[in-house]
């Protein structure tokens, strides 16, 4: 196991030096010079020389690369040239916010997916199955874009006065703020530490920092933010999570030893999910890590729609506004985490099957 | 999920005497693979859906200047008596006779929405055909080459594709059309870019699993070149997973392009696209609704049809159902 991780581990790093290179490519060859999209009119040669020289701009492309994939492997993305601070922090700042959108997706995806999969398996044909899978049909084929636009339709607005209301935009109402726990209980620590920098990024996922600072007003009001826009990820996941669930329920539903167990006289819940969930979890595992992938590009989306900032959106706006620093920095830090996932889901096969032995 | 819903039926039974009666008795090519899938595919509910949504989709782009009422970029100020976003006014159910009809409304620039979103399915299947199309030329011809060659290029083939699938889909064709400048030609062009290792992969795979069998061996004992035996013998074996998943795939390069489009990224306006239909009204959603549901709800019927289509295709084509387990594999 240890020796597998290891092989897989360096098996990585040529993926990750790609792109490394990749985002450093894409980020030089978008077209429009960082001065005049940070100065605009003011972006005079002599302002953008020395601008230039200033953010090392001005050297050769092969030294560019290397001071930055340098920096890069230090954990050192920078200063973002539109917000002049370092790109790093803006990371710890707004992460958060996209791993807890995140995460209440994959969340919702998998307990809602997974019984929905079980159950139209068990019950092939029926209506339930059906009605099911016709659901899933039109969940994968929904634009994330338009369903929040929907969502906020039907919550915000069709259901206005009611008690189903859901705001429609922003992480909490106005007016509520989320104080971080280090304040509440006046925890000390130097700024630019690694610890501040820890305090910082815990203290912005505002479920878990209202939660251990037992302020139940903000935990509330972010949740109820967070539904929507959750709703809205979850929705094309939780589609794939159920179909993918059903079909591998049904090919070990047709097993001998299955049958075997019915004849022993188990009962059905024993034989569903004993003999057959646990079994037929490989697969669905598989497709719920490659959901990461689908769910990050959707929260560029969801994000942008339901005025979050997090990282998806930084990330368009950084684009747009060619804040290189940012663009590397934040494509670096999700694909590799993207890399590193995978990894996880490929390691955890042989926790789930006994029958792989991965040295 | 449709052959779930109707019971696999064994291969013996599928091709009876009574239909190769109805044809020529001694032509066994009658029942050749692509025949008897075609019969399959059609006895699955999902898949008829499928090919019905698709047929009225490819029916209105073919005649769209006969549906549409309106021509999708005319302006109608001054022709006619309608206000900005005016909500749909159908004469059937009731809206005054004397006002213009237009069926799903008028858009923020005094457009009948009907008739862009009917120009709109021209917009979408080509974008769909033709960004699969390149991008399963490319996939196709790097993973027959890799895979069928091996060594040292097919490992550097496979790694940059690696790098590729590395980064979350959305993310890196948005960056790749920021490079190329926003537009709905370098959109199409971005994500088929995107989507060339899902190609690639699912070629080489199948190349792979043929590469070593008796009848390729064959073939090169009859002194076949490599370039006939990838052609003929081995790429004609990976067609089947291919076609299913460049069907699939035809759905979600209808899905991404509107979603660059609608992130402004891709069609740029007037152009009737669906996807920056959205776009434009996306504000108005609390005061013109209608202008939001219905580009959404023809982006959805249409990357049903196809994904409708692609399941019924791959149940059609799975070998595995031809043997009668009667599991269906999703």
């Amino acid at each position: 196991m240890t020796q597998y991780t290891i092989r897989r581990l360096i098996a990585a790093i040529p993926v990750i030096v790609g792109v490394l290179i990749v985002t450093f490519v894409l980020a030089r060859a978008i077209p429009g010079e960082p001065c005049t999209a940070m100065f605009g009119e003011k972006a005079t040669p002599e302002v953008c020389e020395k601008f230039n020289r200033d953010k090392g701009l001005d050297k050769p492309i092969a030294t560019q690369f290397l001071i930055f994939a340098k920096d890069m492997l230090r954990g050192d993305f920078g200063d973002s040239i539109r917000f002049k601070r370092s790109v790093s922090q803006i990371l710890i700042e707004r992460l958060p916010q996209t791993m807890e959108l995140g995460m209440a997706a994959l969340l919702i995806a998998v307990t809602v997916g997974i019984p929905l999969g079980i159950i139209s398996a068990t019950r092939r044909n029926s209506p339930a199955d059906v009605a099911t899978m016709i659901g899933a049909n039109i969940g994968v084929s929904m634009p994330v874009f338009w369903l929040g636009l929907m969502l906020a339709y039907v919550f915000a607005l069709l259901l206005k006065d009611t008690p189903f209301q859901l705001p429609p935009s922003g992480r909490l109402s106005a007016g509520v703020n989320s104080i971080p726990f280090y304040e509440v209980y006046n925890l000390q620590f130097t700024a630019g530490t690694f610890k501040a920098s820890l305090f910082t990024f815990l203290s912005n996922f505002y479920i878990f920092n209202s939660i251990i600072t037992a302020n139940w007003t903000v935990l509330t009001d972010s949740i109820r933010h967070l539904i929507l826009p959750a709703i809205a990820l979850a929705t094309i996941p939780l589609a794939i999570i159920a179909r993918m669930t059903r079909s591998s329920m049904l090919e070990v539903l047709g097993q001998d030893y299955v049958r075997t167990a019915k004849a022993k006289g188990l009962k059905q819940r024993q034989v569903v999910m004993k003999h057959g969930f646990r079994n037929a979890l490989l697969p669905i595992v598989t497709i719920v890590g490659l959901q990461l992938g689908l769910v990050l590009s959707g929260a560029i989306l969801t994000e942008t729609i339901f005025g979050l900032s997090g990282v998806g959106r930084s990330l368009y706006e950084a684009i747009t506004a060619r804040d290189y620093p940012i663009i590397q920095g934040f494509v670096v830090v999700i694909a590799v985490g993207y890399v590193l996932v995978n990894l996880i889901v490929d390691l955890s096969y042989a926790i789930l099957d006994p029958r792989i032995h991965l040295d | 999920m449709s052959s779930a819903t109707e019971p696999a039926v064994p291969v013996a039974k599928l091709p009876p005497l009574d239909d190769a009666a109805a044809g020529d008795i001694g032509d066994f090519r009658a029942n050749s693979l692509w025949r008897l899938t075609l019969r399959r595919l059609f006895r699955q509910r999902s898949a008829v859906i499928g090919a019905i949504m698709l047929g009225l989709l490819v029916f209105s782009a073919i005649f769209a200047p006969w549906i549409a009422p309106y021509d999708p970029e005319q302006v109608l100020i001054g022709k006619e008596d309608v206000r900005k976003r005016a909500a749909p006014c159908i004469h059937l159910l009731g809206c005054p006779a004397d006002q213009p009809q237009h069926i799903l409304g008028v858009d923020g620039n005094v457009r009948d929405q009907f008739s862009r979103i009917i120009y709109g399915t021209r917009v979408s299947l080509y974008v769909g055909f033709l960004t699969v199309s390149l991008a399963v030329i490319v996939g196709t011809l790097l993973g027959a080459v890799s895979g069928f060659l091996g060594g040292w290029m097919d490992n550097t083939v496979m790694r940059v594709l690696d790098v590729v699938l590395a980064f979350p889909f959305l993310l890196l064709a948005i960056a790749i059309v920021s490079v190329l400048g926003p537009g709905l030609t370098n959109a199409m062009l971005a994500i088929a870019i995107i989507s060339i290792p899902i190609y690639a992969r699912v070629t080489r795979a199948s190349v792979l699993s043929v590469r070593e069998m008796d009848f390729i061996e064959a073939s090169r004992a009859l002194g076949a070149s490599n370039t006939q035996i990838l052609f003929r013998r081995v790429l004609p074996n990976a067609l089947p997973p291919l076609i299913v998943v460049a069907t699939l795939g035809i759905a979600t390069a209808i899905l991404d392009t509107a979603a660059l489009s609608f992130i402004g990224l891709g069609a740029q306006p007037p152009t009737p696209e669906w996807g920056s239909m959205l776009a434009i009204e996306r504000n108005q959603v609390f005061s013109a609704p209608h202008l939001v549901i219905f580009p959404g709800l023809a982006i959805m019927f249409t990357v049903l049809a196809f994904n409708l289509l692609g399941d019924g295709l791959r149940d059609a084509l799975d070998p595995r159902l031809v043997h009668g387990s009667g599991v269906a594999k999703e």
